[in-house]
C-alpha cells in the first residue's frame, strides 16, 4: 500500500522540482500549514484607527480588509471591499461596497460599520493616532477641534458639539458618500491605510472586550493574544475576498531582531521581512540563507533636508551646490552595496506616473558645477549634517559629509544624535541646527504622497518650512483634477517647479531584504516592506 | 527600607519622565502624533502636573497595588506578572550551573594547590572572565543552535529545559567568579586549626572538606551569589535579547526605547523591592553559616 502511494509522490516531487507548471506545484503545497513571521509588540490597542507603528499593522493588516487594497505587484490600489468608487468632482465620492462580507462574529458588513469606524477615529475625545488621515473629510474640524493652546498647555480641546463628520452619508446598507472639504483626486489612493477599515457593532458596545480580541473583516481571524510572546491568528473561512493559501498565522514577538535572525537561518521561523544590521554587514545574509533571501524595492526614500528657518541654508545656490557635491553611486555601492539606488527626483520610482530625472542635473555628481555653485553661494563657513544614529544612519551619513568636504573644499561635519525621537522633537520644534536626514515612506502609493505632505507650504511634514507660491498653485491644480491622468501629469509639473530650488536633496531609494524560511515556497515582500501574505504558500 | 524605596522610586520616577524628548515624540512614526492624541497621554500620566504631584498619585496607586496602565492600554502589573517567572526561572537556572560547577571546581582545585587540576580551573576561570557575555552567547548560539543544530538557536517556550542553554551563558561569567573564590576559601581554611583537630579526631576527609571547611569558605561566595541573584533578576537584557526570553530584561529594555515611563517605574520599583529583600536574605544565610555571626 505504501510503496504503491509513494510513486505519485515522488513524481510529483520531480516533476515540482523540475518547475513544471502550476499543477504540480499545486499538489506540493500545504494549505492547512501554519507559519510564524517576525512581530514586536503592539505598542496600542489593537484598533485600526490607533495604529500606525508597525508591530500593531501587521496585526491589523491580517485581521481587516477595507475598501481598497495595494497590488504586491506594483503598489496601485485595486478594490478590495469596494464594489466601485464613483466620483465627478473629485469632491463627492460614492462608494458602493461588495455585498455578502461579514465580519468575523458573523454580523454583515455595511456602509454603516464604515461611517462610524471614521467617525469614531476622527472623533477628537477618542484621541486616536489615526485622527489626522480623516482632515480632508468634510466636518472633520467639528469632530476634532483644535486645542487652543497646543498639546501641553493646561486648557483642554473643547468638547466637539458633535460625533458626526457631515461629509460621511450613509445612503443605503451597501452605498454610502463622501464629501471632502476640498477637491482632492487622488482621495481613493489614500483609503487603503488601515486607519480607513470598518469596525462592527461589537466594537461600540464593549471597546475594552474588543480590543481584547479584535473582530475584524479580513481574511484572518482573531485566536488568542500572549502579550509580549505571540498573537496567533487563524484563516477565515467565510471571507469574501482571495482566500491565504495557508491555514494559521502565529505573529511572534521577538526581544531583538538579532535572535529573530538566528531563528530564521534555522529554519524556526518563516519569514521576517527587515533584517538586523549584523546580517546586512559584508553581505552575510547571502551566505546564512541562500536562496531563502527575499528583495524588493520599497517605498522608501531617504534625503536631506534644509532648515529654511537656518542660515545659510536658505541659499538656493549653497543647496544646489551641496546636492552636486554628494557621490550617490560611489556611496550606494560602497556603503549599501548596491542594495539603495540613487535616486533622480522626488517621487519614487514605482509610483504611477513616475518619471525619469526630474530632478536633472542637480541631482547628479558634478564637482565642477558643485564648485562653481558653491562659489556662486559666497558662503565659506562650515556645513553641518545632522541625523539619529540608532536606524544605522551613522555610515552614510560620514559618507556624505566626507563627499562634500572632498567635492567643496569646506569643513563638513556629520553630528549624530542618539534617538529617533529625541531627533524628531527637535525636527518638529524647528531648532536644527544644520541639514538633517529626512526618511519618508509612502503612507499611500501616489505620486502625490511624495510631494504634498513634504514640501506644500504649512504641510503636515514639511518640517523644513519650505515655501513656494508657484509650486503650491500647481499641487491646488492638481488636487482638483478631474481624473488621475491629469493629475498625474499636474503633479509632475509641480515636481519640476519644485527641482530648482533644492528644498530637499534626494538620496537613493531603498531595497528590503527579508527572509523566509526552508518551508515556504514562495512569500513575496509588498512594496510597503511587509509580508505579502496573499502570495505565501507553504511546502506539502 | 521604606526610606530606600522611596528614595529609590522617586529617582526612577524622576529620571524617567526627565529623559529627554518628549515621550509621545516618535510614537507615530516619521510624522507628528495628532494632538488631541498627545494630550490625552499627558493627562493620563498627569504630565501637565508638577513632578512632586505625579510623583504622588504614582506612589498613591501604586500602595493599593495598581502599577497603571501603558500607553497602549496594557496592566504594567499583568505585564511584570508574566515576565517575572521567565526571569525568576532563568535566574534560578544560572544560579544554580554557577554555584554547582563554581563551587566543585573552587573545592577541587583548592584541595590540589599547584596540581594539574587547580592549573587547569584558574586558566579556565580567566577565560571565562575575560570574555563578554554577548560573546558567549553569540557563539554558543552560532556553534551549537547554527552549525552543529544541537539545540534551537532561541527559547521557544520559557521551560526549565529550555532555559539550561541562556542560564549557562548568563552563568558563565559569575561561574568563575565563585571558582576562584571557593579555592581561595579551600585553600586558606586547609591550614586552620580547626581542620587540623578534625583530621587529628580522624574524621573522614569528606566529612572534613564538606561539613567543616566548606562551611567557612562559603561565606564570601554566598555573599556573592546573593548579590549575583539580585542581578540576574534584574533582568539579563544581553542574555535575554540573544535567546529571545522573554523575561524582565528585554521588557525594560524595550519600554525605555519606546519610552514608555510607566512601564519603566513600575517593573524598576518591583527590581528595587527584590534586590532589598535578597540583601536580607543573604544576611540572614550569613549567620545560618557562621555561628560567630550568629551569636553577637
Amino acid at each position: 500500500m505504501s510503496s504503491a502511494r509513494l510513486v505519485p509522490l515522488a513524481l510529483a516531487a520531480v516533476l515540482a522540482a523540475a518547475g513544471c507548471g502550476a499543477a504540480q506545484t499545486q499538489t506540493g503545497t500545504n494549505t492547512d500549514a501554519g507559519i510564524t513571521i517576525f512581530n514586536t509588540d503592539p505598542e496600542n490597542p489593537l484598533v485600526p484607527g490607533n495604529t500606525t507603528e508597525a508591530g500593531g499593522s501587521r496585526v491589523i493588516d491580517a485581521l481587516f480588509t477595507g475598501l481598497v487594497e495595494y497590488r504586491a505587484e506594483d503598489a496601485q490600489p485595486v478594490n478590495a471591499m469596494a464594489e466601485k468608487i464613483e466620483t465627478e468632482d473629485s469632491k463627492l465620492f460614492t462608494v458602493t461596497i461588495k455585498k455578502g462580507w461579514t465580519f468575523h462574529d458573523g454580523s454583515p458588513v455595511t456602509a454603516k460599520s464604515y461611517v462610524d469606524a471614521w467617525n469614531w477615529t476622527a472623533y477628537g475625545p477618542n484621541a486616536t493616532q489615526g485622527a489626522s488621515f480623516f482632515s480632508q473629510i468634510e466636518g472633520y474640524a467639528e469632530v476634532h477641534p483644535k486645542d487652543p493652546d497646543g498639546p501641553d498647555g493646561p486648557q483642554e480641546a473643547p468638547k466637539p458639539a458633535t460625533d458626526k463628520m457631515s461629509g460621511l452619508k450613509v445612503v443605503d446598507d451597501h452605498t454610502f458618500t463622501i464629501t471632502l472639504s476640498e477637491a482632492f483626486s487622488v482621495f481613493p489612493v489614500t483609503i487603503g491605510y488601515e486607519v480607513f477599515a470598518p469596525l462592527p457593532e461589537a466594537f461600540f458596545k464593549d471597546q475594552k472586550a474588543f480590543e481584547a480580541k479584535p473582530i475584524g473583516n479580513g481574511p484572518f481571524k482573531f485566536v488568542s493574544r500572549n502579550v509580549g510572546t505571540d498573537i496567533k491568528l487563524t484563516r477565515f473561512d467565510d471571507f469574501k475576498g482571495d482566500k491565504p493559501k495557508f491555514k494559521d498565522l502565529t505573529l511572534k514577538v521577538y526581544q531583538s531582531r538579532e535572535s529573530a535572525y538566528a531563528d530564521l537561518v534555522a529554519n524556526n521561523l518563516d519569514f521576517m521581512e527587515e533584517l538586523p544590521p549584523n546580517a546586512l554587514a559584508g553581505q552575510k545574509y547571502e551566505t546564512d540563507l541562500g536562496d531563502r533571501v527575499v528583495q524588493r524595492e520599497t517605498l522608501n526614500m531617504q534625503a536631506i533636508a534644509f532648515p529654511f528657518y537656518l542660515k545659510p541654508y536658505d541659499n538656493v545656490d549653497l543647496r544646489r551646490a551641496i546636492s552636486m557635491a554628494i557621490n550617490r553611486e560611489e556611496i550606494t555601492q560602497r556603503i549599501f552595496e548596491g542594495t539603495r539606488k540613487p535616486a533622480d527626483g522626488w517621487v519614487h520610482p514605482l509610483m504611477k506616473g513616475y518619471q525619469k530625472g526630474q530632478c536633472g542635473e542637480y541631482c547628479t555628481f558634478n564637482p565642477q558645477k558643485a564648485k562653481e555653485s558653491f562659489a556662486k553661494s559666497g558662503y565659506t563657513g562650515e556645513i553641518v549634517l545632522l541625523s539619529n544614529t540608532d536606524g544605522g544612519h551613522q555610515e552614510w551619513a560620514e559618507a556624505v559629509a566626507n563627499s562634500i568636504k572632498n567635492t567643496l573644499g569646506v569643513e563638513a561635519r556629520f553630528v549624530p544624535s542618539t534617538s529617533f525621537g529625541e531627533f524628531r522633537q527637535k525636527v518638529n520644534a524647528h531648532e536644527m541646527t544644520g541639514m538633517y536626514r529626512a526618511g519618508w515612506i509612502a503612507d499611500y502609493p501616489s505620486i502625490e504622497n511624495w510631494l504634498t505632505p513634504l514640501y506644500r507650504t504649512g504641510s503636515s511634514s514639511n518640517d523644513g518650512l519650505y515655501s513656494n507660491p508657484a509650486f503650491d498653485a500647481k499641487l491646488a491644480e492638481a488636487d482638483k483634477a478631474p481624473s488621475e491622468d491629469q493629475a498625474i501629469k499636474l503633479y509632475l509639473e509641480a515636481e519640476r517647479i519644485m527641482a530648482p530650488d533644492m528644498p530637499v536633496i534626494p538620496l537613493w531609494t531603498q531595497n528590503t531584504i527579508a527572509g523566509k524560511s526552508n518551508r515556504l515556497k514562495v512569500a513575496n515582500l509588498h512594496p510597503f516592506r511587509k509580508l505579502d501574505l496573499d502570495s505565501v504558500e507553504v511546502v506539502g | 527600607m521604606v526610606p530606600v524605596f522611596i528614595g529609590t522610586t522617586f529617582l526612577i520616577y524622576a529620571l524617567v519622565w526627565a529623559v529627554p524628548g518628549d515621550p509621545f515624540e516618535g510614537k507615530c512614526g516619521e510624522r507628528d502624533c495628532p494632538e488631541s492624541y498627545v494630550s490625552a497621554m499627558r493627562d493620563k500620566f498627569n504630565l501637565d502636573d508638577p513632578l512632586v504631584v505625579q510623583y504622588g498619585k504614582y506612589l498613591g496607586n501604586l500602595l493599593q497595588g495598581d502599577f497603571g496602565l501603558t500607553s497602549a492600554g496594557l496592566s504594567v502589573g499583568e505585564r511584570i506578572a508574566a515576565t517575572f517567572p521567565v526571569t525568576l526561572k532563568l535566574a534560578l537556572v544560572a544560579l544554580l550551573i554557577e554555584a554547582v560547577i563554581g563551587i566543585t571546581a573552587g573545592v577541587v582545585s583548592g584541595l590540589r594547590n599547584r596540581g594539574f587540576l587547580d592549573s587547569l580551573v584558574l586558566v579556565s576561570t580567566l577565560f571565562l572572565i575575560s570574555i563578554p557575555v554577548f560573546v558567549t552567547g553569540y557563539v554558543v548560539q552560532l556553534v551549537f543552535g547554527l552549525q552543529l543544530g544541537l539545540i534551537s538557536p532561541t527559547v521557544t517556550s520559557p521551560t526549565i529545559g529550555n532555559l539550561i542553554v541562556p542560564g549557562f551563558v548568563l552563568a558563565s561569567l559569575s561561574m568563575a567568579y565563585v571558582a576562584r573564590l571557593s579555592r581561595t576559601g579551600i585553600a586558606e581554611n586547609k591550614r586552620a586549626d580547626y581542620v587540623r583537630t578534625a583530621l587529628a579526631k580522624g574524621l573522614p576527609q569528606k566529612r572534613v572538606v564538606g561539613v567543616h571547611m566548606l562551611r567557612n569558605s562559603l561565606i564570601p561566595v554566598i555573599t556573592f551569589l546573593g548579590t549575583d541573584l539580585g542581578v540576574f533578576l534584574g533582568g539579563a537584557i544581553v542574555t535575554e535579547g540573544i535567546f529571545n526570553v522573554p523575561g524582565v530584561g528585554g521588557l525594560v529594555f524595550r519600554s525605555i526605547l519606546t519610552k514608555d515611563g510607566a512601564m519603566v517605574t513600575g517593573v524598576v520599583t518591583v527590581l528595587v523591592l527584590v534586590y532589598l529583600l535578597m540583601t536580607l536574605l543573604v544576611d540572614l544565610l550569613y549567620a545560618v553559616l557562621d555561628p560567630r555571626i550568629r551569636y553577637d
